[in-house]
Parts: structure tokens; C-alpha cells; sequence
């Protein structure tokens, strides 16, 4: 700048910074004194928080700061204030009874989101993330239930699962009747005809509809019922409607009752605590099956 | 032209150099006159409705706040007599913005920065602080003289600025009082504040509130205008050749003389300008400019050194408007000998006028007609469809009911779509099954898990459009939404 010569310019009345070019001369036009001390203060600020707070990533770690901040324990006590107001909500939600759950809309509505939550990361592998199912895995949505569709039952099923080797869980299962050699492979054609026709599906051209009904009665009712309607004191499906749990076609029937049926489905009590329990037993039954 | 000068001879006592300059104080001298009594009065409009609109109280019923204007961000609601809006309306303030924006395109382009000389916050308060320094140090000469003075301060002088101050940091806290006042109900927060029991957020924005209205007002003044505020340069891009901008008529003012020279000029019959150079148009500026050296970034349009002007040139005799609301067009056409013509309405105001009116019609007609009933339905996307046992379809929704009158209602859902389909709202045991009921709690949002339900027979398609209705069973006000009933 020392080589430059200040100017006045005439016209405006102003200094010139003494640049030039091609004839024409830039104005000085200087910045407010307050605006560069403001300026200067933003940097005395940008180095007192790199001493006050962590600032500079280092090989492998990085500066702490003098206070010792950290956003990370700031996570965490905001996640332990959180646990703190979902533990009363849930020693709410504990103490009721599963009918009053549904009856009061604050409860029905932290049961069904905590339900949601915890049926996506433990229930959602088997019976998907809907809760639609798949083959071998019930859907949850619909009316029929293997083992009952109440509050009271769906929370049992929950607690104590289905063939899980838990004391109290749900026992029976579907004999392989086939491999055990308790009937023919044509007796078995015969009666999976039989059994298509009980939902009204329709069956094999000269399927001898009496043998079929015999095989059934000797073999089938003593679980599935008369007329084949289910016991769900067994887990023995209802053979009247119109779904079914591994499928209707009658190679699915043939391979079902040659080799049986034992879907398991696992205990959740000790797992999750009663209170989640209770709130999944609540959000399954609200799915819109519920009994 | 351009003579050398060692910059040595450019640096002041009070500049540091010339990368950054001191900033030279302003002192404007009170004046009196027509636009002077125009700020006084809006002045006096503003700030009486910011101070005491909180305490502007309105009935809403039991239950509901009874302030007129409240935002109340607790529970997400904003009060304005007699609307309520919630937070997914915010797009009114939308159509708020856009009017407010357009009126001030629609100012600029009559009176210029009007907006800047009378109404901005900024001008405001600071012509309120000015007013009170003006009060206890006395007018521009003596208040010039005082900080220029090298004498040790007296007691009278110490005590005149403690007092100025004082009243400066008064207006200033009162001033953020008024904000959180916004934002809470007004009475109650001003019982809890004075015996120090308000909320801690209500006490920090006092404090800030009071930091920057001191600052602002009592400090940067027309700095703000000049080197913070961005409408001083955005407004340059939407004025035109017809906006009435405060101008020195050069056509009538030079050339400038002295009032006894003048006087003798003319006696001798010479044309002489009606500029005596008295420079009191600069003196009462806020700005500290010289208005004759033609429109500035600086000038805010306030009109004062008009009233200084007209002052002078009724004492000496000569006609009034030396300066005036005028634009360069009609100086020419002075010049020229024509007649002035002050074009207010041409198309750009006209079409700022209509973007207002249409705007603004928009959102009254909204407004009147918005629903205090409303349904949002969301579609169950997995599973979209479950066969139920005995072959019949259902489609689960979640719908979310909103109620946002002052009291509670009784709300009836119907369907209409697939053929004999039947609605059930989970939880709720309706004594009327197939048409359920429910309560929607005054001023809420209830959230329901509605299942519909309908026979495979009559319902083959792969999707049928279904309408939800709500029913106000007392009022008879209903809203409606549709969606889609999907065959598994």
C-alpha cells in the first residue's frame, strides 16, 4: 500500500485507496469501526471455545476442553430423563387390567406404541413387521386365532408361547400321519380332498367323499373337532374357513398331514417384562382381530 | 481534477485509518412541523399497541385463554381474537407474509422508504431515545458541545447522563416485558415476574430484549439502517422514476446565496435560488445527511428535514416545499415550464395493489370458511388388506380426528364405498354399532384405529375408493376424506 498515493477524489468528496485501474480509481470506503471490533471479537470468541469447549480432532482422539463438555453425556442424561417418564407411564400401564388398558385412550394409545416398538424388534422376524405373517407364521390382523383371540388369551400365548418347552405353554400338535405310517398315501389323498371341502374349495374329480369323511372322523375330529372347526384348547386350526396357516392347495394338505405340523413360537415371559407384555398383548389384540 | 493529498492529512483525530472508519456521531436538532406531528402520532399508535395489546383481553369460554392476542407454544396454539390457528395452519402466516411483503413494495413504490421513517422498529425507538436525550442534554448545539468538552464532569453533567440512561434501560426492560407479555398470559406473567417467580425464559428474553433495544436504539441508531438492514438495498431494485422521494427541488433552491444577497439579487431582478444554505435540514436529520446531494442509501425517508426547510423558508418569506415528496421527473419538467404530474396510481402500484387484494381476499375467504371439524386418514400400509375367516376383507386406517372448537363434541363416523362394508373403531363399544360414536375432547386431536370391514361378494375390484365422514351429531358440522378399501 506505501507505494500507492491517497487521493481525493473531487467528486464525491471521498479518499481513494490509490488503486487504479484503466483510468478508473477505487474509493475508500471504509468499514465502520464498531463492524472490525465485532469482527476482531468473533475470533477472541472462536479461540476461547476452542479452549472452553472440544474443538480440535487429533490423531485419535481430540481436544476435551476445559469444561469438560461432552454431547454424548448430554445424550445421556437426556435419555435417562426419558426412561424416567416412560417408567411412570409404564408402572401406569403395569397396573392396570388389559380390558382397562383398552378402555382408557391415553393407555390404549402408549400400549399400542410400545407395542409397535417392541413387536418390531421381537415378533417382526417371525410374523413380519405388519403383523401379516407368513406360511407357518399366523397372520395377526385377521379373526382366527390357533389359540384364542382374547386380551386374556393373546397375553397367554405371549407369555408362555406355543410349544416352547416353557411349563405353561401351549401344547398339542399335528401328527405326522403320513410318516408314522397311520395312513396310506391314498387314504392321505382322500381326506386333504375331504378337508378342501369342508371350506368349500373344490376337489379332485372321483375323490370318494365318504371314505374321506370316515378317514376324518377316525383320525382328525379327535383335535380338530367335529365338522372339523378347530379346538383351540389344542391349537388345532379351524378346517372351515378360508385360511389357512401353510396353505390350502392339496399338495400343502397331502405334505401337512404326512409329516405334521408344530410351529413354535417362543416364551417371552422373563424376556420382556410384564408390563411390555401387557402392552403387546393390548397392541396384537387392537391390531383388529381381537375377540 | 483530482489534487494529491497525503492521507495523513485524511486521518481525523478520531479515525484509526483509512481501512475502517470512527463513526461520526449524530446529533439531530428537534423540529417541528407536519411530518414531525405524523411521527409523533404513529410513533405513539406503534408503540401503544406493542406495550399494552397483551393486556387486550378477549372471551373464548371456560377452559380456553383469554387473551386477545396470545402465542402460546406450550400447547402449540396461536390466539388472535377471534381465530385460533394450530400449528398446521401455520401457512396462513404465509399469506401474512406475502401481504405484509407486497404492501411494503406497495409503499416503497408511492412514498419510497416510508416504512423506514415512520413505522420500522428501529426508527421508532430510536426517535423515542433521541426524544429523551434531547429532554435531559438539551437540543443538538448543546448536546455537541457537551461531548466535546474537555473539562472534567461536573456532578450536574454525571448525574444528566446516569439520568438519561436510566430512562434509556427503562424503556428498554419494558420493552422486553412486553414481549414475553405475547407469549404467556399477560396479568398472570406480570404477577409472577415482579415477585420473581416467572419462568427463567421469561427473564432471560427480557434481558435480551433489553440488551438490544438499549443497543439499537440508544448506540448503533442509523447504523442499523445503514449497514445492517438489507431493505436499504433491496428497495433500490424495486423503486421507480415515479416514487415520491424525499428531494431538495435544485430546481427551485440554485444556485444558493445568503438571505440578504438574495434578497438584493432580486431587487436587481436575477434569478437566485431559494437555498440559503442555513444547513437545518441537516441538522435535524437522523441520518446526519445532506439531502441536497440527491437520494442516498442513508436517507430513511422520514420527511423532517422538510419540516426544518419549510420552517426556514416561512420565516424569510419564501414559498414553502423547498424540499418536499417529489421525484426527479417533475424537477425536469419544472425546468421545462411544465405543470408537475404525481403519478400514485400506475400499473405497478396497481399490481402491487391487486397481489394484496388478491392475497389477502384469499386468505379472509379461507379463513371464513375453514372447518373447526376435520379428518386425516392414513391408509394401514402393512398389512393393506386381511381375509377374515369367513372370506370378507377388511382395511385397517388410522385416523386422526381434530376438534378445534371450544368445546366438546360428539362426533358419528359413517362410510361410503364397498358394498355392505361395516365400521369399527377399536376400543370404542359404540351403542350404535354399524354408525360408531365418539367423544372428541374441545380445542384436541384424537387419534382412532378404525377397521372397515366389507364381503368378499359385491367387492371384487382391486380397489375401491372409500369416503370417511364425521358428523357433529349436535351441530351437524361435518368434514370428510377419502381414501382406498384394497383387496388383499
Amino acid at each position: 500500500m506505501t507505494d500507492h498515493q491517497s487521493e481525493f477524489d473531487s467528486v464525491t468528496g471521498r479518499s481513494t485507496t490509490g488503486h487504479e485501474w484503466d483510468g478508473i480509481k477505487e474509493l475508500n470506503t471504509p468499514l465502520p469501526r464498531w463492524w472490525v471490533i465485532t469482527f476482531y471479537l468473533t475470533i477472541i470468541w472462536a479461540i476461547g471455545y476452542w479452549i472452553v469447549y472440544p474443538a480440535w480432532p487429533l490423531i485419535s482422539s481430540n481436544t476435551r476442553g476445559v469444561i469438560g463438555y461432552s454431547s454424548r453425556a448430554d445424550v445421556a442424561v437426556e435419555l435417562a430423563n426419558l426412561e424416567k417418564i416412560r417408567g411412570d407411564k409404564m408402572v401406569a400401564l403395569g397396573a392396570a387390567s388389559l380390558a382397562d388398558i383398552e378402555k382408557d385412550p391415553a393407555l390404549l394409545a402408549l400400549a399400542r406404541a410400545k407395542g409397535k416398538t417392541v413387536f418390531g424388534d421381537n415378533c417382526a422376524p417371525c410374523h413380519g413387521s405388519g403383523a401379516a405373517g407368513a406360511k407357518g407364521f399366523p397372520n395377526l390382523n385377521d379373526d382366527d386365532w390357533l389359540w384364542g383371540g382374547t386380551l386374556d388369551q393373546i397375553m397367554q400365548t405371549i407369555q408362555f408361547g406355543a410349544r416352547s418347552g416353557h411349563a405353561k405353554t401351549h401344547e398339542g400338535q399335528m401328527l405326522a400321519f403320513g410318516k408314522d405310517g397311520v395312513l396310506k398315501p391314498d387314504e392321505i389323498v382322500t381326506v386333504a380332498n375331504y378337508v378342501r371341502s369342508l371350506s368349500g374349495l373344490p376337489t379332485r374329480k372321483g375323490y370318494d367323499a365318504a371314505k374321506g369323511e370316515k378317514i376324518f372322523a377316525d383320525n382328525c375330529v379327535a383335535c380338530h373337532g367335529d365338522g372339523g372347526k378347530g379346538n383351540q384348547e389344542l391349537g388345532a386350526p379351524n378346517l372351515t374357513d378360508k385360511i389357512w396357516l401353510y396353505g390350502s392347495d392339496e399338495a400343502i394338505l397331502i405334505e401337512t398331514i404326512t409329516n405334521g405340523r408344530a410351529g413354535v413360537m417362543p416364551a417371552w415371559e422373563g424376556r420382556l417384562d410384564p408390563a411390555t407384555i401387557k402392552a403387546m398383548a393390548v397392541y396384537v389384540h387392537s391390531l383388529g382381530g381381537g375377540k | 481534477m483530482n489534487k494529491t493529498v497525503n492521507p495523513k492529512d485524511l486521518t481525523s483525530d478520531d479515525d484509526y485509518g483509512p481501512l475502517y472508519a470512527a463513526r461520526k456521531k449524530v446529533y439531530p436538532q428537534s423540529v417541528s412541523g407536519t411530518f414531525r406531528r405524523i411521527k409523533w402520532g404513529l410513533m405513539a399508535f406503534c408503540l401503544g399497541v406493542y406495550y399494552f395489546l397483551p393486556f387486550v383481553r378477549w372471551n373464548r369460554g371456560l377452559g380456553a385463554p383469554s387473551q386477545a392476542v396470545l402465542i402460546d407454544l406450550p400447547n402449540s396454539r396461536f390466539y388472535f381474537f377471534f381465530i385460533e390457528l394450530w400449528p398446521q395452519e401455520v401457512y396462513y402466516f404465509t399469506g401474512l407474509l406475502i401481504v405484509a411483503a407486497v404492501a411494503l413494495f406497495l409503499m416503497n413504490s408511492v412514498g419510497g422508504r416510508i416504512w423506514c421513517g415512520y413505522l420500522c422498529p428501529q426508527t421508532v425507538w430510536t426517535d423515542l431515545f433521541y426524544a429523551v436525550e434531547r429532554l435531559i442534554e438539551g437540543d443538538r448545539r448543546e448536546r455537541m458541545k457537551k461531548d466535546a468538552s474537555k473539562d472534567p464532569m461536573k456532578l450536574e453533567r454525571i448525574s444528566e447522563i446516569l439520568l438519561k440512561h436510566s430512562i434509556w434501560l427503562l424503556i428498554a426492560w419494558w420493552t422486553g416485558g412486553a414481549w414475553v407479555l405475547y407469549f404467556n398470559d399477560a396479568p398472570t406473567l406480570v404477577k409472577e415476574l415482579v415477585t420473581f417467580q416467572g419462568p427463567m425464559i421469561a427473564y432471560i428474553w427480557i434481558g435480551i430484549l433489553t440488551a438490544t433495544t438499549y443497543v439499537l436504539a440508544g448506540y448503533m441508531r442509523e447504523q442499523v439502517c445503514t449497514y445492517m438492514c438489507p431493505w436499504p438495498r433491496i428497495q433500490a431494485a424495486l423503486t421507480d422514476e415515479w416514487a415520491l422521494n424525499v428531494t431538495y427541488r435544485y430546481d427551485r433552491g440554485e444556485k444558493r446565496t445568503s438571505v440578504k444577497k438574495a434578497a438584493e439579487l432580486r431587487a436587481l431582478g436575477e434569478q437566485v435560488g431559494d437555498c440559503v444554505d442555513c444547513y437545518q435540514c441537516v441538522a435535524v436529520c437522523p441520518t446526519g445527511i445532506d439531502i441536497r446531494n440527491g437520494p442516498q442509501l442513508e436517507c430513511i425517508q422520514c420527511g423532517l428535514c422538510i419540516d426544518a426547510c419549510d420552517n426556514v423558508m416561512t420565516k424569510i418569506g419564501r414559498p414553502t416545499r423547498l424540499i418536499a415528496y417529489d421525484n426527479d421527473i417533475n424537477i425536469h419538467r419544472r425546468q421545462e415550464g411544465k405543470a408537475p404530474i404525481y403519478r400514485i396510481v400506475r400499473p405497478r402500484t396497481m399490481v402491487y395493489s391487486a397481489i394484496i387484494a388478491a392475497v389477502g381476499g384469499f386468505m379472509i375467504y379461507v379463513l371464513a370458511t375453514r372447518t373447526l371439524l376435520d379428518i386425516n386418514v392414513l391408509h394401514d400400509r402393512n398389512p393393506v388388506a386381511v381375509r377374515l375367516s369367513d372370506g370378507s376383507i377388511r382395511n385397517a386406517y388410522t385416523a386422526r380426528l381434530l376438534n378445534k372448537s371450544g368445546h366438546d363434541r360428539v362426533i358419528a363416523i359413517d362410510i361410503d364405498g364397498p358394498v355392505n362394508s361395516t365400521i369399527h373403531v377399536v376400543g370404542v363399544d359404540s351403542v350404535t354399532p354399524d354408525r360408531p360414536m365418539i367423544v372428541i375432547p374441545r380445542d384436541s386431536t384424537s387419534e382412532l384405529r378404525l377397521l372397515v370391514t366389507a364381503p368378499a361378494e359385491g367387492n371384487q375390484e382391486k380397489s375401491i375408493p372409500v369416503r370417511f365422514r364425521v358428523t357433529d351429531i349436535g351441530l351437524g358440522e361435518a368434514a370428510s376424506t377419502t381414501d382406498n378399501f384394497v383387496a388383499p
